[in-house]
């Protein structure tokens, strides 16, 4: 594997008699998206302030590609550290300054730009936050959801090549929360950054992250992708993801993850004696494009409508659903063949072009002020479960009979 | 007393120990204050050295006005009010004991120098404490409690350079400036009530000012209000700046002491530093 951009070894970290950092190691790679999952009061923080400098080690190294720290000269660190951003977990945006004022601060004070190169950069950054109404507010006139947006605007403004963010999520609603995540995740692609971010929101950030880091009991106890986490064993899975997890999903409502397999799981049981099922994979398409059109809150609430919509029908004849990518709802009907899942599913099919497309648009709408109109697909597609077969198996195979089963189409009357 | 060790069934090592304790105790705790002052007129020194070495660092220029404007301009109307009243009543209080003497002509020294070399820095320098001294501290330690200084820090913005370093310079240009001015205002609150309302004679009253007042005078008063400048803005700015490091209290009660501790360390350390430069200067 390459290098790490930043690794820590044996680090330890000390408040008083408190250890709050007992050898930790770890390693942070270069253009992933990494999630240093704990419990409130772990430790997570603590850790981020270390990267970027805030907070030094009492034991222990930290390197930055391959450097440590302290071996480097005080004006290369500093250049080091220049390349990295932080979003607080409040934000942290300067509540005397207007919007603009406060994205603008970094370049005024570290940089010797023109204003007039300052209002470029600045104003592409609001374009691109979809602040554009918000430029001469105060952060106290502001939603949470903006000032989340403004606040990542002045730490993207620099173009850095790391950004922290310190629990970003806390405190907004399910689908501000998943809209944030989304909006991580979206400018992550966009401007290629590293993205460190602390969180507690599991399920959610399993799918914005490329890498996951578990800090329990004062160290890091896992490193790997959301699939290798899946397998891990350990009582931080029970105390912590368990715990943090739930039953249902907080956004859609739909089974978590577990919960669904631990379904799954007995699904087969009965289907070993005898009892069909199938699996129906259904896709929101063109997410993208309602993110772009419409914004992250809207397209969440898309997510939301979906998968309410799903449960609504398929749950009353026994189908458990869960969701399980950003944009994909897998669904097991239990005690059916194919033919009888194709029965349920055009039954579906008509519902959804009739209501359940519109549903999802009417949702979308009521979370943007945009007055535009966008179009998307919705694919289902369908498998008989096997007997033995592996779930990721089946789902793939139900993946690979998707067609488009309803489209939203913007006529010219809008 | 209950500290006969048999009277008490300890034994003798305990209650020696018990015994030195409560003798030394007060002591103890009078050395852990002034342990504690020490220590923290020494970071305050620090504090100040390092603010002031940033001083001229590009980019401070427009910072160091909007602090003049805020501390210096925005002042002007109470320190107006204050030296006129001031004055006034000085002259009334003077006039009615120099009567006595048939001195009433001195009233002018009197009022003059009593402004220029006193009343004008110590009032200027409290005035100024309790209008932009505890707002300093109050900004501050609200910055500090909210994670904004930090922020500055994760953005590789001094704190000290941008927020500590143009309140002290610019309190070190407003004092002596807002000290004319009352000093000033005070002259023609004296006139208003020795000449107009009290009868003394106008010429004899500007002649006596012109006549006793030297240019010493003058400059001590100015070196004064530099000192309180520095003392009244390093401290507010110290104590809204550490206001999460307060151990008697945290977030926006924190600030709130800060803001009390500012503006009383603040009056204290002004006569203090009042009565040391005045004997160093005589």
């Amino acid at each position: 594997m390459d290098t790490p951009l930043i690794e820590f070894q044996d680090v330890t970290k000390r408040f008083g008699p408190r250890t709050v950092l007992e050898r930790v190691n770890l390693q942070i790679y270069e253009g992933q998206v990494t999630t240093i999952i704990g419990l409130s009061g772990a430790g997570k923080s603590v850790l981020l302030k270390h990267i970027i400098g805030m907070i030094h080690p009492d034991e222990g190294t930290i390197f930055f590609r391959g450097e440590p720290l302290t071996s480097i000269k005080n004006s290369q660190t500093a250049a080091k550290f220049a390349q990295m951003s932080y979003m607080f977990q409040n934000n942290a945006l300067f509540d005397s300054m207007t919007v603009y004022d406060n994205i603008a601060l970094p370049l005024r004070e570290t940089t010797n730009l023109s204003e007039a190169e300052i209002k470029s950069r600045v104003m592409a950054r609001i374009e691109q936050t979809e602040l554009g109404d918000a430029v001469h507010r105060y952060p106290s006139e502001l939603s949470g959801g903006m000032q989340k947006r403004a606040a990542l605007a002045r730490a993207l403004v620099t173009d850095p090549r790391i950004v922290l963010f310190d629990e970003p999520t806390t405190g907004q609603d399910p689908v501000r929360k998943n809209a944030i995540l989304s909006m991580i995740a979206e400018y992550q692609r966009k401007f290629g950054f590293t993205a460190v971010l602390v969180s507690h929101e599991i399920p959610n950030v399993y799918f914005i992250s490329n890498r996951i880091l578990a800090l329990y009991d004062r160290t890091i106890v896992f490193q790997g992708t959301p699939e290798e986490l899946e397998d891990f064993d350990h009582p931080f899975k029970d105390e912590v993801i368990h715990s943090l997890e739930g039953l249902q999903e907080e956004l859609t409502g739909l089974y978590s993850r577990r919960q669904f397999k631990v379904l799954y799981h007995n699904q087969l049981k009965r289907q070993a004696l005898g009892e069909a099922y199938c699996v129906a994979v259904f896709t929101l398409e063109r997410l993208d494009d309602v993110i772009g059109v419409l914004g992250h809150d809207a397209a969440q609430e898309a997510i939301r409508s979906m998968g309410a919509f799903i449960d609504k029908h398929l749950g009353p004849i026994g189908g458990f659903s869960t969701r399980r990518r950003i944009n994909e709802f897998v669904t097991v009907l239990p005690y059916s063949d194919v033919a009888e899942c194709d029965g349920i599913l055009k039954n579906l099919v008509g519902d959804f072009r009739e209501q359940g497309v519109r549903s999802i648009w009417v949702g979308a709408s009521k979370r943007t002020v945009s007055e535009q109109c966008v179009e998307f697909t919705v694919l289902g597609g369908l498998a008989q479960g096997q007997p033995f077969a592996e779930m990721d198996d089946v789902i793939e195979l139900a993946k690979k009979q998707q067609k488009e089963i309803g489209r939203f189409m913007c006529t010219e009357k809008g | 007393m209950a500290l006969n060790a048999k009277s008490q069934n300890l034994p003798d090592g305990r209650a020696r120990y018990q015994l030195g304790t409560l003798l030394t105790g007060p002591f103890a705790a009078v050395g852990r204050k002034v342990m504690s002052w020490v220590g923290n007129l020494g970071a305050a020194s620090i504090f100040l050295l390092l603010a002031l070495l940033t001083i001229f660092r590009p980019k401070q220029l427009p910072k160091i006005v909007e602090q003049i404007y805020y501390i210096g301009a925005s002042s002007t109307m109470i320190i107006l009010l204050v030296g006129l009243f001031t004055g006034m009543v000085l002259s009334l209080q003077s006039y009615h004991a120099l009567v006595k003497f048939g001195a009433q002509g001195s009233l002018g020294t009197l009022v003059v120098l009593s402004l220029v070399r006193e009343l004008g820095p110590v009032l200027t320098g409290i005035m100024i404490t309790a209008r932009a001294g505890s707002a300093i501290t109050a900004e501050i330690g609200i910055q500090r409690i909210s994670e904004q200084i930090d922020a500055l820090s994760t953005m590789r913005i001094d704190p000290l350079r941008y927020l500590v370093s143009p309140r002290i310079t610019a309190s070190i240009i407003s004092f002596p400036l807002l000290t004319a001015l009352f000093d000033l205002i005070g002259i023609l609150g004296g006139y208003l009530t020795g000449v107009v309302i009290l009868g003394v004679n106008s010429g004899i009253y500007f002649h006596r000012i012109q006549a006793s007042v030297e240019l010493k005078d003058v400059t001590d008063g100015f070196i004064k209000a530099i000192v309180f400048g520095v003392i009244v803005s390093t401290i507010c700015c110290y104590q809204g700046y550490f206001a999460h490091m307060r151990t008697d209290s945290h977030g926006a009660k924190a600030v709130g002491l800060s803001t009390t501790s500012a503006v009383v360390l603040s009056c204290v350390l002004i006569l203090v530093a009042d009565y040391v430069v005045t004997s160093l200067l005589i």
